[in-house]
């Protein structure tokens, strides 16, 4: 089993890349491998509950952990509690610990 | 004692994206929690350390350059690398040809120049590499 991590920075609702994320993600999950999405810059903006079609919920089902970065939420002046269910607020030294291990691969998006 | 090391591939230019903001973040976290990073600065990456940005004074607000305290790059950088000039150690290499094609040779203190395979070198010898890429 591999670990893998995404850092989805792209806003989906600006850009459709972000079924790379679902695709992507989803099948590495379903072929037994450690995975987790972590949300930065305008990639929080799917975090929200009141984001209509968020891809995420879809990632949650699938087991994939779901993070987003403070700092991201708190510039854009999304609360915790308006996080969709799945998704945890984390600090980046979530992302930091992610990299520090070996033989997990981290794919920036 | 430090014993991991980290290395960044960045390739957005200074003021374009908010992945400059979030790398050096990174940078920031990796350092405090004693890893050592490097990062192999390509394209437009190169002028991020660039020692002749200034700050500029807010026309719009009406503040001068010391009420407006507007942040450079080039700051951010030096501030990085004196978090890591020991232990853990912060490796910044601009890529050369890059550097060349911009004109960006005024760097700020203790930035190296090299090449790709400098990037290479140092991927192989981290415990993970993480590539920025620009959109």
């Amino acid at each position: 089993m591999s670990s893998y991590v995404f850092v989805e920075s792209r806003d989906p609702f600006e850009s459709r890349d972000a079924r790379f994320i679902v695709e992507t993600a989803t099948a590495l999950k379903q072929r037994g491998n450690s995975v987790a999405v972590f949300l930065v810059q305008n990639g929080v903006l799917a975090a929200r509950r009141n984001a209509l079609n968020s891809h995420l919920p879809a990632l949650a089902q699938a087991g994939i952990t779901l993070l987003a970065d403070d700092f991201s939420l708190c510039e854009r002046g999304i609360q915790e509690s308006e996080l969709l269910p799945g998704i945890q607020q984390a600090s980046i030294d979530s992302l930091v610990d992610a990299l520090a291990q070996e033989k997990t691969k981290v794919i920036w998006h | 004692m430090a014993e991991k090391t980290l290395t960044i591939a960045l390739m957005d230019p200074p003021y374009e994206s908010a992945n400059t903001t979030t790398a050096m973040r990174i940078i920031a976290a990796a350092l405090k929690k004693q890893i050592h990073v490097n990062v192999f600065a390509y394209e437009g990456a190169v002028c991020l350390p660039i020692s002749d940005q200034s700050p500029h004074a807010n026309p719009v607000k009406g503040t001068t350059v010391e009420e407006e305290d507007h942040p450079t790059t080039q700051k951010f950088v030096s501030a990085l690398l004196e978090m890591g000039k020991e232990d853990p150690r912060l490796t910044w290499v601009n890529c050369g040809l890059c550097v060349d094609e911009r004109g960006a040779n005024n760097v700020v203190e203790g930035v190296k120049r090299g090449s790709p395979a400098d990037f290479l070198k140092m991927a192989q010898e981290s415990t993970n590499t993480l590539v920025i890429p620009t959109k």
